[in-house]
C-alpha cells in the first residue's frame, strides 16, 4: 500500500512539511492566501517533536486500518489502490477514528467538526511533503 | 417452500455483518454469501441517528456503505425477512417467509434490543414512546417532532444524552431521568460526569439523577406525563427510553448455542456450536484488559469481531485481541474519548490503581489515566482528545509506562516521548533508520 515514510535521523523539525501540506490542501494553493485568508490551516502531517527527537508522521494507510473499522458513518474506507480514503461529505466528526488510530495520524478540524487526514495529495498527484522536505527526510513508497 | 444454500450466511446487517463481508471479499471472491435482516433497509448506521435527527446529514448519508455495496460484494441480501429459528443439525436458518437458508458457516450478528424497565402504565401500544436505536425509531420521532414541545428521556447514557442534545437544539424542553447518581456512570468517572452535566445544564436540559420513572399517565395510547419515584410529575409530548441495549439472543434461546448475557464466543468468535460464529452487540466477547468475556456493545468491536469471524471461517487463524470498552462521544462542544476500564476514585483506592490526572476546569480539559502493574488500564480524555489512539495502542500492546510515565499527561504526547527502543519497535514498518 502507498504511504509516506520518514527518515527520523535526518529530520531537523523545520515543519515545512506541515506548511506545504496546508498549501496543498488549500483552495488557492498559494502559501500566503492559504495561511492568511483561508479557513484555519490544519496540516495532515504531524511533526512529532521532543527535541532532539523529531520526525514527521501522517496516516499510514494501514493494511488493517483501525480507523476504518471504527468509523460509524462509512466516511473512511480503503480503496482499491490500498489508500485509506476519507469522504468528507460522509464524516460526522464523531472522532471514533481519533480513538482508534494507533499512529495519531488523524487530525481534528474543530471549526468544521470533522477530521482531515493524509490523502497522499491525490489532487496534485504526488505527496507535497515529500517533494518539499529540504532534507529528504520523507520518501514516498508507492507500495 | 423455497430453499437456498450459501457458503456463508450472516444474520444481521450492521457493523458485524459488514466487517465479515468486507474481510471475506478481501481474501475470497467466490464464496457465496447471504445476509438476512428483519429490517428492510440497506445497511445503515444506528450510530448516526442523532446526526440525522439534528439535520446534520440526510437520509441517504445514514447508509453505512454505498447503495451498490451488496452488488459490488456479490452477496445476496435477504432483507425484510426475519430469521425465526436455526436447525443446527441440518445447518439451515428458517425465515418467517417459510423459506429456508442453508449454510456452511453461520455468523450471528443480531445486535441488541432496547431494554425497557417496568413502569406502571407502560405497554407496547403506546404511540409516543420510542427507543433511539433503529431507523424506524428515527423516522417516527422525526414525524412527531414538529408537533412536540416537551420530551422526557429515560436514561443518561451515551444514547440518552445524544438524544437530549439533539432535541434541546431542536428547541424542545428536555427532561432526562437517570437512576444512577450521575450521568454516564458506567463509562466515565465523577469528574467527567460533572463536566457533562454542566454542559447540559448550560444548554437548558434538566437532568434528574437518582430517580426513575414510576408511572406513566396516559390518555388512551398516549403518554401525557410521567411520575418519578420521588412523586414529581413531568408533562411530555413524547418519551424516549434509552436505558441501554441487551443482546438480541431470542433466536438461540434453548438451543445448543451457549448464552450467558450474550452469546458466548471464544477468541476466534466461535460459539459453542461448530461452524457458528457470533459478533457484535449480541455476543459476549473478550476484553483484552481483563482477559475475560463481557458485553462490549460498541461499533469498533462489532466490526472487528465480524472481521475476526471471517478470517477464521476462511480457515486462517485470527483472535479477537484488540477489543475493550471504547467510546468517542461529544455533547455540544465537549469531546470525550474513553478506553479500557472506568476506574473511578473509589475503584482506584479499593483495587490499587494509580491515577494520573490533569484537570483544567476553566478550559473544560481533563485527562485521566489509570495504571496498574505499570500498564495503562483505562483512560478518559475530555476537551483535548487528539491522538488518543496512541494510548490505546500502548494498552493493546501492553507496553509498560515505567520509562515515560511523567510524559503521559503531556497534551502533545506522541512517539517521540517514548524511549527509542519502544518507539522504533512500534513504528518499525513506518520509518527508515540506519542511514547515518
Amino acid at each position: 500500500m502507498p504511504k509516506v515514510v520518514a527518515k527520523p535521523e535526518v529530520c531537523m523539525g523545520c515543519h515545512l512539511c506541515e506548511v506545504w501540506c496546508v498549501v496543498a490542501h488549500s483552495n488557492s494553493k498559494d502559501i500566503v492566501k492559504a495561511f492568511k485568508y483561508e479557513k484555519t490551516p490544519h496540516p495532515r502531517i504531524i511533526v512529532d517533536e521532543n527535541l532532539p527527537e523529531v520526525f514527521a508522521i501522517q496516516c499510514r494507510h494501514c493494511e488493517e486500518p483501525d480507523c476504518v473499522f471504527a468509523c460509524i458513518s462509512g466516511a473512511l474506507y480503503k480503496d482499491e489502490s490500498g489508500r485509506v480514503v476519507h469522504d468528507e461529505s460522509k464524516c460526522v466528526g464523531c472522532l471514533s477514528c481519533v480513538m482508534a488510530c494507533p499512529h495519531g495520524g488523524i487530525v481534528i478540524d474543530l471549526d468544521n467538526r470533522k477530521i482531515v487526514k493524509c490523502d497522499l495529495c491525490e489532487e496534485i498527484g504526488f505527496p507535497v511533503c515529500v517533494k518539499m522536505c529540504p532534507n529528504e527526510a520523507l520518501i514516498y513508497e508507492e507500495g | 417452500m423455497l430453499e437456498m444454500k450459501f457458503d456463508i450466511v450472516i444474520i444481521g446487517n450492521s457493523a458485524g455483518a459488514v466487517g465479515c463481508i468486507e474481510t471475506i471479499r478481501s481474501r475470497d471472491k467466490d464464496l457465496s454469501i447471504a445476509v438476512i435482516s428483519d429490517e428492510k433497509y440497506h445497511t445503515y448506521s444506528r450510530a448516526l441517528i442523532p446526526y440525522y435527527l439534528a439535520g446534520k446529514i440526510d437520509l441517504e448519508k445514514m447508509y453505512y456503505r454505498p447503495l451498490d455495496f451488496y452488488e459490488r460484494m456479490n452477496i445476496t441480501p435477504l432483507l425484510g425477512k426475519k430469521a425465526v429459528s436455526i436447525d443446527f443439525k441440518n445447518k439451515k436458518v428458517k425465515l418467517d417467509s417459510a423459506e429456508e437458508v442453508g449454510y456452511d458457516k453461520l455468523l450471528i450478528a443480531t445486535g441488541g434490543k432496547p431494554f425497557i424497565p417496568p413502569m406502571e402504565g407502560f405497554d407496547r401500544n403506546l404511540d409516543n414512546v420510542f427507543s433511539f436505536v433503529s431507523l424506524d425509531d428515527a423516522l417516527e420521532i422525526e414525524k412527531i417532532l414538529p408537533i412536540s414541545e416537551k420530551v422526557v428521556i429515560l436514561g443518561a447514557g451515551v444514547i440518552g444524552l445524544m438524544a437530549a442534545e439533539v432535541l434541546v437544539e431542536k428547541g424542545l424542553e428536555v427532561h432526562v431521568v437517570e437512576l444512577a447518581d450521575r450521568v454516564l456512570a458506567p463509562v466515565v468517572d465523577e469528574g467527567t460526569s460533572q463536566l457533562i452535566e454542566k454542559a447540559f445544564e448550560e444548554h437548558g436540559v434538566s437532568i434528574y439523577t437518582g430517580l426513575t420513572i414510576k408511572k406513566l399517565n396516559r390518555e388512551e395510547n398516549h403518554v401525557k406525563s410521567v411520575v418519578l419515584t420521588d412523586g414529581r410529575e413531568i408533562n411530555c409530548d413524547f418519551m424516549i427510553v434509552a436505558v441501554g441495549v441487551m443482546p438480541r439472543v431470542d433466536l438461540v434461546k434453548d438451543t445448543p448455542v451457549k448464552v450467558n448475557r450474550g452469546i458466548l464466543v471464544n477468541k476466534k468468535m466461535e460459539t459453542s456450536v461448530k461452524d457458528v460464529y457470533a459478533a457484535g452487540d449480541c455476543a459476549e466477547i473478550y476484553d483484552f484488559i481483563t482477559d475475560d468475556r463481557r458485553l462490549l456493545p460498541l461499533w469498533p468491536n462489532a466490526y472487528y469481531g465480524g472481521r475476526i469471524a471471517a478470517i477464521n471461517m476462511l480457515g486462517e487463524e485470527a483472535e479477537f485481541e484488540w477489543g475493550t470498552s471504547m467510546n468517542a462521544m461529544h455533547f455540544f462542544d465537549l469531546y470525550i474519548i474513553n478506553a479500557g476500564l472506568n476506574v473511578t476514585d473509589e475503584i482506584a483506592e479499593k483495587e490499587g490503581y494509580e491515577i494520573l490526572s490533569r484537570f483544567e476546569p476553566e478550559k473544560k480539559v481533563y485527562r485521566r489515566i489509570a495504571l496498574k502493574d505499570e500498564l495503562i488500564k483505562g483512560l478518559i480524555f475530555v476537551g483535548k482528545v487528539d491522538r488518543a489512539g496512541i494510548y490505546l495502542n500502548l494498552m493493546r500492546r501492553k507496553i509498560p509506562v515505567t520509562e515515560f510515565r511523567e510524559r503521559l499527561l503531556d497534551y502533545d504526547f506522541g512517539y517521540t516521548k517514548l524511549p527509542e527502543s519502544i518507539r522504533w519497535n512500534l513504528l518499525k514498518n513506518e520509518v527508515i533508520l540506519g542511514i547515518i
